[in-house]
C-alpha cells in the first residue's frame, strides 16, 4: 500500500530524522526511531560518545528534532543528572523526559560508575543502553557486553582462541541491584514490545534502565537484511532474554514462542563463523547452548 | 560587614550571593569545607539550589556541564587528583562554551600523595580553555568568585572560570573578610544568566556534535579568541566591582612598590603576602624592590606583564609548580613574552619552591633575592632543598 510509505517530508518531521550516516541495516537507528516515536517532543536527550552520536550529528547536520547533547564517553548519565537537576530547580521537570543514551561500552564499562551514581541518587531519568555487544564505533573491539566466543578485533579467534572467552556481563541485573523503579530488556527485533516498555517508563518517576539488543551489520558481519531476524533469533534461542523488573524484582518475561537452537542464531553471523570449522567449535556451540538453556531456566522463558 | 572567616567560608558565602541553581561536587581535601558549607546552606534553605552529591569529580563536572547547558548558573569545586580527574570534562565545558565557575583549592598532585598546597594541579589545566584567576587572600577569594561569574557569563566570553585558592593556606585559615550585606547589590552587579542557546524543548538544538577536519580548526580558533579577548572583560569585571563594592585587588595583574624598582618578585596566590612583608622591610632598608602579582594566569596577560617589567633589571619568579622535563612555567611564559617584544634587558630567574606544602618563609625570600640577583636565566631551579634528604632513598 503506497499510502503507508512515509514521504521525505514526513520523515523530516520525525523527532529522529532520516539523513544520518548510520550503516544500512543499523538496528540501533531503528530502535532510536521507535523510541522517539513514543517519548515525543518533550524530551531532552544525552548521548555518550559512540555510533549514535557520530552518525546522527555530523556538524552542521543533526538528526535530532529535540534538544540533544553529547559530552563525553563515560558521562551520559551524569550529564542527564545535571539536566534533571536544572529542570527540577527551575520548575520545568514536569512533563519533560530526560533521556540518557549510550552504547554497551558507554554503559557497562567506562560509564558504569556515572550510571550507578545516577541510579543511586534517584534522578528521574530514562537511561537506554543500545547493546550491540562491542565497541563498534571504533572498529569492533570487545566490551564487557560482548557475548561468549564472539570474534572482535581485540578478542579475535585464532589458532588457540575461540574469541571472547568471558560471558556477557549481567548488566540488567546490575541495574536491578540498585532497586530502581524499572528495568527492562527489549530488542530491535520486537518493536511493539520495545515501544510498550518505553511507554511504560513515561508513567514511572525515578531512574529507569532499558537495554535494547541492536544487531550491528559490520560488527556482527551479516547481510543488512538480517538485522531484525537476528535480533529475533537472539530472543527465540534464549540468548537475549526480554523481561521487565520493578524495584529489583522481575515482573514479566517475554516467552519464547518458537524455540530455536543457538546454532540458528550463530550461523548467520561472521563473528561466530570460527565455531563452524571443526569439532572443537562444535563443543563451543554446545557451551553457548548451555548459556541459552540456563537463561531459559532462570527467567522462565518457555 | 566585616567578619572573621575561614577561606572556605568566605568562598561558600560569596557563592551563596551569586545564587547558583545547581551545585555538584565530590569531596577532596582541602576543598571539603567549601562544599560542606554550601550543603548546609541548601539544607537550611538559605540557598535555593540543587546540590547533587556525585560519585566522582568526573561526574561533578559532568553534572554542572549538563545543568549549565540548560541555562542555569552552576558551581563546583575540587583540588589536585580531583581536578586531574575532571580534566577531560573541563576541556569539554570550555569547548562547549559553558559558563561554569569552579574553585580549585590548590594542592600538590601524586606521587607521592600530598594533601598540601602547591599549584601543580591548576597548572595542568592551563591549556584547557578555562580562565584561571588566582586569589591572594580570603578577601580576594570572596570577591573573585563573584567576578568569576560576571566574566564567565559575558556573552563574548562564555567560558568556565577556575578560581584558584591555595589549599589550607587560604581555605583553612581565618582572616577578616568584608562581605556584601545586600544580595540585591550582587544581583545588580551580576544579572541573571541569559544564554542564547540552551537545552530547551521549545527550541531544540544539538550540542556537542561531531567536528570534522573541515570545521574543527575554526571551532578551536574561536575558542582561542574568546579566552584571549576575555582580558578586557576581566578588567571590566574588576573595575565594576570596585565601583559597586569598593574592593579592588587588581585585574589581570597588580603591582606593589614597583616604582623605580630594580628587582621585582613575580608570584601568584597566597605567597604574595609573605613576599610583600619582606619587600616592605627591604624598602625601608633602601632597596629598590617591588612585587608583581599575576592575578589572571589564563588568559596570560603578556602585554601587561611586559609593560610592568620592561624597565627593571631582575625578575625573580616564584614557581609553585614545575613543568617536568622543562623547568619553570610562569618564568618561561614571562621570558617568552619579553622575547616576543624584543626586550632583552630583563634577567628572568624562575625558582621552584614550596611544593607539596613546604613553607615559603620570609627568610627563604631574603635568601632567594640575594642568590637570584647574582644569577642569570635560571629556568625552574629547585630552591630550598634539604640536602640531607637527597642522599636518602624514598
Amino acid at each position: 500500500m503506497l499510502t503507508n510509505i512515509l514521504t521525505k517530508e514526513d520523515t523530516h518531521k520525525q523527532l529522529f530524522t532520516m539523513g544520518h550516516t548510520g550503516c544500512s541495516g543499523c538496528a540501533q537507528s531503528m530502535a532510536v526511531k521507535l523510541i522517539m516515536q513514543v517519548l515525543g517532543k518533550n524530551t531532552i536527550a544525552t548521548s555518550a560518545t559512540g555510533c549514535l552520536e557520530v552518525f546522527s550529528t555530523k556538524f552542521p547536520e543533526s538528526s535530532w528534532n529535540i534538544p540533544w547533547i553529547h559530552s563525553l564517553f563515560e558521562n551520559s548519565a551524569a550529564i542527564a543528572s545535571g539536566i534533571e537537576a536544572a529542570l527540577q530547580i527551575t520548575g520545568k521537570k514536569d512533563g519533560t523526559t530526560v533521556l540518557s543514551q549510550a552504547g554497551d561500552g558507554g554503559t557497562a564499562d567506562i560509564g558504569l560508575q556515572a550510571l550507578s551514581g545516577m541510579f543511586e541518587r534517584g534522578h528521574d531519568v530514562l537511561y537506554i543502553c543500545y547493546d550491540n555487544g562491542a565497541y563498534m564505533n571504533t572498529g569492533y573491539q570487545r566490551s564487557g557486553l560482548t557475548p561468549y566466543d564472539s570474534f572482535t578485533t581485540t578478542s579475535p579467534s585464532g589458532k588457540i582462541s575461540f574469541g571472547n572467552n568471558r560471558p556477557k556481563k549481567y548488566m540488567p541485573e546490575i541495574a536491578m541491584a540498585h532497586k530502581i523503579p524499572y528495568t527492562a530488556v527489549a530488542s530491535a527485533g520486537y518493536p511493539i514490545d520495545l515501544q510498550k516498555k518505553v511507554k511504560k517508563t513515561l508513567s514511572i518517576k525515578g531512574p529507569k534502565y532499558l537495554q535494547v539488543d541492536v544487531p550491528c551489520v559490520p560488527g556482527w558481519k551479516y547481510e543488512p537484511r538480517y538485522s531484525v531476524k537476528i535480533a529475533q533469533l537472539a530472543v527465540q534461542s534464549g540468548l537475549y532474554p526480554l523481561f521487565e523488573a520493578e524495584y529489583g524484582k522481575i515482573t514479566s518475561v517475554k516467552k519464547i514462542s518458537k524455540r530455536v537452537p543457538v546454532e540458528e542464531y550463530l550461523k548467520l553471523q561472521g563473528r561466530f563463523k570460527h565455531l563452524f570449522k571443526n569439532e572443537a567449535g562444535k563443543a563451543e556451540i554446545e557451551k553457548i547452548q548451555k548459556i541459552a538453556d540456563e537463561n531459559i531456566e532462570q527467567y522462565g522463558l518457555l | 560587614m566585616k567578619k572573621v572567616l575561614e577561606g572556605s567560608m568566605a568562598i561558600s558565602d560569596s557563592i551563596r550571593m551569586t545564587e547558583p541553581k545547581v551545585i555538584s561536587a565530590y569531596p577532596i581535601t582541602p576543598q571539603t569545607h567549601i562544599v560542606e558549607h554550601l550543603s548546609q546552606m541548601v539544607a537550611d534553605g538559605d540557598l535555593k539550589a540543587e546540590y547533587v552529591m556525585v560519585e566522582s569529580e568526573h561526574s561533578a563536572a559532568s553534572v554542572v556541564l549538563g545543568a549549565s547547558a540548560c541555562g542555569v548558573r552552576t558551581y563546583t569545586a575540587t583540588a589536585a587528583q580531583g581536578l586531574l580527574y575532571m580534566e577531560e570534562v573541563i576541556y569539554n565545558i570550555a569547548g562547549m562554551r559553558l559558563p561554569v565557575v569552579l574553585t580549585v583549592a590548590n594542592r600538590a598532585v601524586s606521587a607521592p600523595i600530598s594533601i598540601w598546597n602547591d599549584m601543580q594541579d591548576s597548572m595542568a589545566l592551563r591549556d584547557s580553555g578555562a580562565i584561571q584567576l588566582v586569589a591572594e587572600n580570603n578577601q580576594e577569594a570572596y570577591d573573585m568568585h563573584i567576578q568569576a561569574y560576571k566574566i564567565a557569563e559575558n556573552p563574548e566570553v562564555m567560558l568556565p572560570v577556575m578560581v584558584c585558592v591555595d589549599g589550607f593556606v587560604l581555605t583553612h585559615t581565618f582572616e577578616v573578610v568584608e562581605t556584601i550585606d545586600h544580595i540585591e547589590k550582587v544581583r545588580e552587579y551580576l544579572p541573571p544568566l541569559n544564554m542564547k542557546y540552551t537545552l530547551d524543548i521549545n527550541n531544540p538544538f544539538s550540542f556537542g556534535t561531531v567536528g570534522e577536519p573541515s570545521v574543527y580548526l575554526e571551532t578551536r580558533f574561536r575558542l582561542s579568541n574568546a579566552i584571549n579577548n576575555s582580558k578586557s572583560i576581566i578588567v571590566d569585571a574588576a573595575n565594576d566591582y570596585k565601583e559597586m563594592f569598593g574592593k579592588y585587588e587588581g585585574a589581570l595583574i597588580d603591582t606593589y612598590k614597583m616604582d623605580d624598582a630594580d628587582t621585582v618578585i613575580v608570584a601568584m596566590g597566597s605567597v604574595l603576602g609573605t613576599i610583600k612583608d619582606v619587600v616592605d622591610e627591604l624598602r625601608e632598608a633602601g632597596k629598590k624592590i617591588g612585587v608583581l602579582k599575576i592575578r589572571a594566569f589564563r588568559p596570560f596577560p603578556a602585554d601587561e606583564i611586559v609593560n610592568a617589567l620592561k624597565n627593571i633589571k631582575n625578575a625573580i619568579v616564584i614557581e609553585k609548580a614545575v613543568s617536568l622535563g622543562k623547568g619553570g612555567i610562569l618564568s618561561c611564559e614571562i621570558r617568552d613574552a619579553l622575547y616576543q617584544r624584543r626586550i632583552n634587558s630583563v634577567n628572568v630567574n624562575g625558582y621552584v619552591m614550596g611544593l607539596g606544602g613546604r613553607d615559603i618563609t620570609p627568610k627563604n625570600i631574603y635568601d632567594l633575592i640575594i642568590k637570584a640577583e647574582k644569577e642569570e636565566d635560571v629556568d625552574g631551579e629547585f630552591f630550598g632543598l634539604n640536602n640531607e634528604l637527597l642522599n636518602k632513598v624514598f
